[in-house]
């Protein structure tokens, strides 16, 4: 299951630079585990205790995990994750 | 009957049913317009509330300027009340905020500061911390992501008059800024009926605007309750604009740029449903964007010079 997954700040810098990567995973638990293999440090920047940091939101095409299967939710060939921090944008 | 000021021409805007938004004929959508609020966007209902209860507290006394990190609505809506009330106002703003911010807010009546080197709002919010921690006898500061009557305005006003107009109501969306709309309305609606499903809209300008926030911002608003929300969507920036243009095109309504993202997401819910009340909150309209150039350039001819800067709701 090879999906795109679009990067902000200081996450690209893990990923050379990079805005989008691609990864494998039949979930997203699977997938941030492809991407720690290859740039190490990656789960450890949303993960605490296996679970996301409440200020980091995964979204699934463009839907938030949470709402979804968290890191269960199921991928599919073609689908793009965005990580994102919690608030994007906005000025008030 | 006249009002005794135009503090007490605020809330009671219209919900429009705009049905030809609705991609089925079984769920209609309805748009609550908070841009005929006095100065135009939803936040004038929280400056009251957050004036009125400090003025109430003792918090904020008549010597004491009113402080607030914002460039955007809600200085203009505090700057409404301040006036009224002989308030003074000052708005720290970052450094990347247009000339056309500030002549708004100075056309208001408020005095404004750029909190040097400030990237993002949330620089503009650690100065204006910083400037009452130094200063607390002479700063009053609301702050809006923390400030419980924010979403009471909501839970007071907006959504009564939602359930008012409008009994049965399945979904609501609206966008999340500082989380005081989705906390407050949400709260009242799931009160009135537990199985209304309340959906948050995040607009993302991604694409056009660059390096904005980085996951270390991530910022999650004190006074959003994340137990309210049901959903949260992503909107980017192509799909706003679009859908700003398709409100305009197919019920005459300008919204600004935060509303599409709502509006979209609207759309979206309802594609979902069979059939049920879809009721989406649209901030503001689309004046304070025009030179965003959305209106006169396609989305693809918009460069970072029509957008940096700009404030998106």
């Amino acid at each position: 299951m090879t999906v795109e997954v679009r990067l902000t700040g200081s996450l690209q810098k893990l990923v050379g630079g990079k805005r989008a990567i691609q990864a494998e995973g039949a979930n997203v638990r699977q997938l941030l585990d492809d991407l720690d293999s290859r740039y190490p440090g990656f789960q450890s920047t949303l993960l605490t205790d296996g679970q996301l940091h409440r200020f980091v939101v995964i979204y699934l095409n463009d839907e938030d995990i949470r709402f979804l299967g968290q890191l269960e939710t199921p991928l599919k060939e073609g689908d793009v994750l965005s990580i994102l921090p919690a608030l994007a944008g906005g000025s008030g | 009957m006249p009002l005794n000021s135009i503090l007490d021409a605020i809330g009671n805007t219209p919900l429009v049913h705009v049905q030809r938004m609705s991609p089925k004929p079984g769920v209609d959508i309805y748009a609550k317009l908070e841009g005929h609020n006095p100065t135009g966007s939803l936040k004038d209902r929280i400056a009251i509330y957050m004036i009125r209860a400090a003025e109430e507290s003792g918090e904020l006394t008549p010597d004491k300027t009113i402080l607030e990190p914002t460039s955007g609505n809600t200085g203009i809506s505090l700057a409404m009340v301040a006036r009224v009330k002989g308030y003074r106002l000052l708005c720290v703003l970052p450094d990347i905020v247009t000339p056309e911010r500030e002549q708004l807010l100075r056309a208001f009546g408020a005095e404004v500061t750029y909190a040097k080197g400030a990237r993002s709002t949330n620089d503009a919010i650690f100065m204006a911390q910083r400037m009452v921690a130094e200063e607390p006898d002479r700063y009053y500061m609301p702050y809006q992501y923390g400030n419980e009557q924010n979403p009471r305005a909501h839970y007071e006003t907006t959504g009564p008059e939602i359930c008012r107009d409008l009994p049965q109501i399945d979904v609501f969306v609206a966008g999340l800024g500082t989380g005081g709309t989705l906390t407050g309305v949400g709260r009242y609606l799931k009160e009135r009926n537990p199985g209304v499903k309340v959906i948050a809209a995040v607009p993302h300008p991604g694409d056009l605007v660059q390096g904005l926030r980085s996951l270390e911002e991530g910022f999650i608003p004190p006074v959003l309750d994340e137990s309210v929300l049901d959903g949260r969507i992503v909107v980017d920036s192509r799909s706003s604009f679009a859908m700003v243009k398709e409100l305009m095109d197919k019920e005459a309504i300008f919204a600004g740029i935060s509303s599409g993202a709502v509006m979209r997401t609207a759309v979206k819910v309802a594609q979902r449903l069979e059939r049920g009340n879809v009721v989406a909150l649209l901030a503001d309209g689309g004046w304070k964007y025009l030179s965003t150039s959305l209106w006169s350039k396609r989305y693809e001819d918009i460069g970072p010079e029509d957008v940096e800067g700009k404030v998106w709701w």
